[in-house]
């Protein structure tokens, strides 16, 4: 039971080791990364100047519903299910995911979900064109065709994420070593399974959404259709109250891999280890009772708008919490800059900043102006981008080294790291002020006193797109072509955790056969 | 031979956790279904969304004749729908707790059978509560024949409970086209 | 520590010089013109100000850390990695805050959700792409309603067209553009309007940022939303929800005017819905022209200013309906009534019985077609009220 490894395409295509499946995940997630970049390039080239220049309205939504759609459900999760795979294991002493073969189906399923999704850009009348939120009637009744295939789509892709979500709530309850009590797991391991309990809650939520969607366009239902006595308020209530918990989704691993990074980087224990976690299961909990706040205009009773308003402000008193402490973390720490902890900073900064508009917009009675435009896109785009995506990126960096058993380059890194945190406030803050000032989502043109704004905002997304060939580059750098200096087992001076303290970088194929003494 | 015992322990332990985790999955799509009706309910109690309840039965009593409120009504016609539908009177004065009838004009203008039905929503949301209709013609469906006119009749009255600060009522009902789809191709034909 | 209050200065002054320059009416949320838009600006302004003072004590301190304790200056980190205490006071501050905040708001939302009394009701109804405008006015005679349709104006139009045209230089230099329609929503200054929100086909939502009023229209139910403007004027919105191909497209015009304006605008909107339909007989070349216009402002965003159809949108070049022996009939009915279950709307309670005429008279006879069918407004008007077939 040496270090075996199978060769050739049936290792990748029949695999049950968390790490290929680990590595399948990221690589498919970059790819999506990139075609829904693509997207935003389409989007953004046609905001750049006011007048239609490039596509038409109805491929301009079709863009904006698919770049949605891809980097929510094809970049963001696959990538956190992706880190989930290769770390909870080492991370709590275990040989494995629980229920490998399971882990197997969860990922090939995705590849097949999004091709179905992607093919139907290629159909009659277009690929889906009403939104990444898809509201009732725009999606049943005025929806395209290829509408049949984005909702088999929506099931394929919760389907796998419901089993990863299983898989990881399983291995997180069973397999930790003896001695690896849950207060003494490390955050990242705790941020997913309280992201996955969230999977396991809402997906199918979701999934009843879609399949009500698809009896209603078929077979006579009217749930969302108010002629047979249906409402189509009623399907924002159900899609909110899947996609509020979903927001939490892509962002609590983030949280997790900066609570990992920062110590490290410190030299210093992470700060309120145990409200941490306390933090995090409570925004777990607020996020299931806020969902309305997505929908203040639809004409909610007063005493409905108020309990939501009050609910999505109390979040920022935990989400607070964790600002704090990871400050308190570097407080007196002895801290050096390389590339992960930059991305860890500036997570922690950005993702504030998107923060403190989210309180903005959860006060009603001005989310009534906010509501729907682009200060909106702003706010969940500095959560996302710089939040999720930023932590995912500072995690690369990260553990590359343990998983590859090389340093990636520097040099690089930190170029890519400076271009990326220029270009993404260039991208994305604009986008306030143009949505202060009045302009609405999802509009293919515009006014001439949003031309500036949206200009910047054109320019920083073309250049937040380029500089993601970079990250392109040192990866297959490191990866692939075996540049760079050889990593020490421990890898970076301040780590901890048992990736760290009981493995060797590169990490073995098979790790933990036998369980390590957790003291 | 223990450590086999012990994997096979291990599996057994993980088959037990998944299947709970499977139960946990089919209760929350359950759960997402369970929304239409307890949402319904929901609208029903609360008034949310301006839905109107169902038949009402109005027992004699003194009606509050300290305040009047106005009730007014409007009528919306779906694109798709060949009718005229008017009310009768588009604004009245009532006491709450007294029961009144008032009536809406149909006329199909389409060459062929219609069928119709009238979705009620109110504005305020609330008020939804205290509006008991005890006949209306937005409990059933409607067919009209080509070109044939009728007036539709209401019967209803408010709640004395109706809070103070509501003053006027306006009740709006949307006329859908629910004529079964092979008539309609009939039709066309 | 006098470097941590050179940064803290440094970040002080950055925020303060970006925050004027976000008083600036093109940065920030507008004033608007209503008492309650002004009290939503002034909520705005201060949970803006909570939010930087609260980043720049953050912020400050994160810097001030990541400067003065990294590795060169600080070789030995510290050990601790709890207290209690500190933790109770950053849970319990942020929750002060929060509800001083939230009290304010909610008096304000009780404020903006009180719609009682008003002076005036005008139904507002969303289209796939415009807006209907119908006046209530509670007289008992339905017949006295006005009702009209709002649509993006044909410069607008005209000119998103050209700009279209691949870099052809053309730039766009109306400050209107987008904002401006043909038949705008009136309403008299100092009077509270109340407003039903609903719509014919998807969900749409009524925004007029100057008067803070957002409300969705939603098919099959009715919203309401009041506002109560004391200065005439003439004021700009859009529609704020995903509502298909031409979301960005069917733009509000609200004009405000006084009473007295009002009352004679009204008058004249009612005399002219009275004096009934305009069934006059028309030549060749005038129902071509007219149909020209009017096709380009119906037709044209969805079966192209060149007829070809444009995906789900059919092609009126040689098609059976339009081209077809005797199909002059179908092709009325069509427009009229619609194609249930397709975009193609009905148009029969949209348009006048003259622009109908004029529209099918130019689709059988434009683009090739030339069929040399002449169809009349008093074929339309037949057709509407004698059930056709």
């Amino acid at each position: 039971m040496a270090d075996h490894k199978p060769k050739g395409i049936s290792r990748w295509l029949f695999t049950t080791n968390h790490k290929d499946i680990g590595t399948m995940y990221l690589v498919f997630s970059f790819i999506m990364f990139l075609i829904g970049g693509a997207m935003a390039m389409v989007i953004r080239a046609e905001l750049f100047q006011p007048g239609l220049q490039f596509v038409e309205p109805n491929f301009f939504n079709q863009m904006t519903t698919l770049h949605g759609l891809i980097m929510v459900f094809g970049a963001v999760m696959p990538a956190t299910v992706g880190l989930a795979n290769w770390l909870i294991p080492m991370m709590i002493g275990a040989p494995d995911m629980a229920l490998p073969r399971m882990n197997n189906w969860s990922f090939w399923i995705l590849p097949a979900a999004f091709i179905l999704l992607l093919s139907s850009l290629f159909m009659e009348g277009g690929a889906p064109n009403f939104g990444w939120t898809f509201y009732a009637p725009l999606s049943t009744t005025y929806g395209p065709p290829s509408t049949d295939f984005f909702i088999f789509g929506v099931h394929l892709m919760g389907i796998s994420s419901i089993m990863g979500a299983i898989n990881v709530i399983v291995t997180v309850f069973n397999m930790r070593a003896p001695g690896m009590t849950l207060m003494k797991m490390p955050l990242f391991v705790w941020t997913w399974l309280i992201t996955a309990f969230l999977l396991v809650m809402v997906m199918p939520v979701l999934a009843g959404a879609v399949t009500m969607m698809l009896t209603d366009r078929h077979f006579g239902t009217s749930f969302f259709d108010a002629a047979g006595g249906g409402d189509p308020v009623m399907f924002q209530h159900i899609f909110w109250f899947f996609g509020h918990p979903e927001v939490y989704i892509m962002i609590l691993p983030a949280f997790g891999i900066a609570s990992a990074i920062i110590p490290t980087f410190s030299r210093k224990k992470l700060f309120g280890y145990s409200s941490m976690v306390y933090a995090t299961a409570s925004i777990a909990f607020l996020s299931f009772i806020v969902w309305a706040h997505h929908m203040f205009t639809v004409g909610m009773p007063v005493k409905g708008e108020l309990f939501f308003m009050v609910a999505t402000m109390l979040i920022a008193v935990p989400t607070g919490v964790k600002v704090f402490n990871w400050i308190a973390t570097m407080w007196q720490g002895s801290i050096t800059y390389e590339t992960p902890m930059l991305y860890a900073i500036a997570f922690v900064i950005l993702f504030t900043i998107g923060g403190f508009s989210g309180v903005m917009l959860a006060l009603t009675p001005v989310d009534w102006q906010y509501h729907d435009t682009y200060f909106v896109v702003a706010h969940f785009h500095y959560v996302l981008f710089p939040g999720a995506i930023f932590g995912t990126m500072a995690a690369v960096y990260y553990w590359m080294p343990k998983w590859t058993g090389r340093m990636y380059d520097e040099k690089l890194a930190k170029v890519h790291f400076w271009l990326s945190i220029v270009f993404v406030n260039l991208t994305f803050f604009p986008m306030h002020f143009s949505g202060l000032a009045g302009m609405q989502r999802r509009v293919p043109d515009y006014n001439i006193m949003f031309s500036d704004f949206n200009m910047w905002s054109s320019i920083g997304a073309f250049g937040l797109g380029l500089t993601q060939f970079l990250f392109l580059w040192i990866l297959i750098k490191t990866c692939w072509l075996k540049k760079g200096e050889k990593a020490t087992d421990q890898v970076w001076e301040g780590a901890e955790g048992l990736e760290f303290t009981h493995l060797p970088s590169p990490a073995p194929y098979h790790s933990f056969d036998t369980p390590p003494k957790v003291d | 031979m223990s450590n086999s015992n012990q994997q096979s322990e291990q599996q057994d332990k993980n088959k037990v956790m998944t299947r709970k985790l499977v139960m946990v999955t089919l209760i929350m799509l359950a759960f997402g279904f369970a929304m239409i009706p307890l949402y319904d309910v929901f609208c029903e109690i609360t008034g949310l969304n301006g839905k109107s309840n169902g038949l009402a039965v109005y027992e004699q009593q003194e009606p509050d004749t300290s305040r009047e409120i106005t009730v007014q009504f409007m009528t919306i016609t779906k694109n798709d729908m060949p009718w005229d539908f008017e009310p009768v009177e588009t604004q009245i004065k009532v006491y709450p707790g007294k029961e009144y009838e008032v009536a809406f004009r149909v006329k199909n203008r389409a060459g062929k059978a219609i069928v119709g039905q009238a979705i009620p929503s109110f504005s305020p949301n609330l008020v939804s509560q205290y509006f008991n209709k005890t006949e209306c013609f937005c409990f059933n469906q409607q067919t009209l024949a080509a070109g044939a006119t009728e007036e539709m009749p209401m019967r209803f009255f408010v709640d004395k409970d109706l809070p103070e600060k509501y003053d006027t009522i306006t009740l709006a009902y949307t006329l859908h086209n629910v004529t079964p789809a092979e008539q309609q191709t009939q039709a066309a034909d | 520590m006098s470097l941590f209050r050179k940064v803290a200065l440094a970040v002080a002054a950055l925020a303060v010089l970006v925050l004027t320059g976000c008083s600036d009416q093109a940065y920030n949320m507008r004033e608007g013109v209503t008492e309650i838009s002004k009290e939503v600006y002034s909520l705005h302004m201060i949970v803006i100000w909570v939010c930087v003072v609260i980043g720049v004590l953050t912020f400050g301190a994160m810097f001030y850390s990541m400067f003065a304790h990294r590795k060169s200056k600080n070789p030995n980190p510290a050990k601790f990695s709890h207290s209690t205490t500190v933790e109770i006071i950053w849970t319990v501050i942020p929750f002060i805050i929060l509800i001083a905040l939230a009290v304010p708001a909610v008096k304000l939302l009780i404020k903006m959700e009180d719609s009682s009394n008003p002076d005036m009701t005008v139904m507002v109804k969303g289209w796939q792409w415009k807006w209907e405008y119908k006046y209530i006015d509670g007289d008992n005679d339905p017949s006295n309603d006005v009702s009209f349709f709002s649509n993006l104006d044909d410069a607008s139009r005209q000119q998103a067209l050209n700009a279209g045209k691949y870099f052809s230089g053309t730039k766009i230099e109306d400050e209107n553009y987008l904002l401006e329609v043909d038949n705008p929503l009136v309403i008299p200054a100092g009077q509270k309007v109340r407003f039903l929100v609903t719509a014919e086909d998807v969900i749409h939502s009524f925004w007029v940022p100057d008067f803070s009023v957002k409300k969705d229209a939603i098919p099959g139910f009715i919203n309401e939303v009041w506002t109560k403007v004391d200065e005439p004027g003439i004021y700009r919105g859009v529609c704020a929800e995903l509502c298909g191909k031409d979301h960005g497209f069917m733009p509000i015009v609200v004009k405000v005017l006084e009473q007295a304006e009002y009352d004679a605008w009204l008058a004249e909107q009612v005399e002219a819905a009275k004096s009934g339909p305009d069934l006059n007989e028309r030549t060749m070349a005038q129902l071509m022209t007219e149909g020209e216009a009017a096709y380009n402002k119906y037709c044209a965003a969805c079966h192209m200013p060149n007829g070809q159809g444009n995906g789900p949108f059919p092609s009126l070049i040689g098609t059976e309906v339009v081209t077809g022996e005797g199909s002059v009939g179908k092709h009325i009915d069509i427009v009229l009534n619609g194609v249930p279950g397709t975009a193609m709307q009905a148009f029969g309670a949209q348009l006048t019985e003259a622009e109908i005429a004029a529209i099918i008279t130019y689709e059988r006879n434009a683009w090739g077609n030339d069929t040399g069918d002449k169809v009349q407004p008093q074929d339309i008007y037949d057709m509407k009220n004698g059930g056709g077939e």
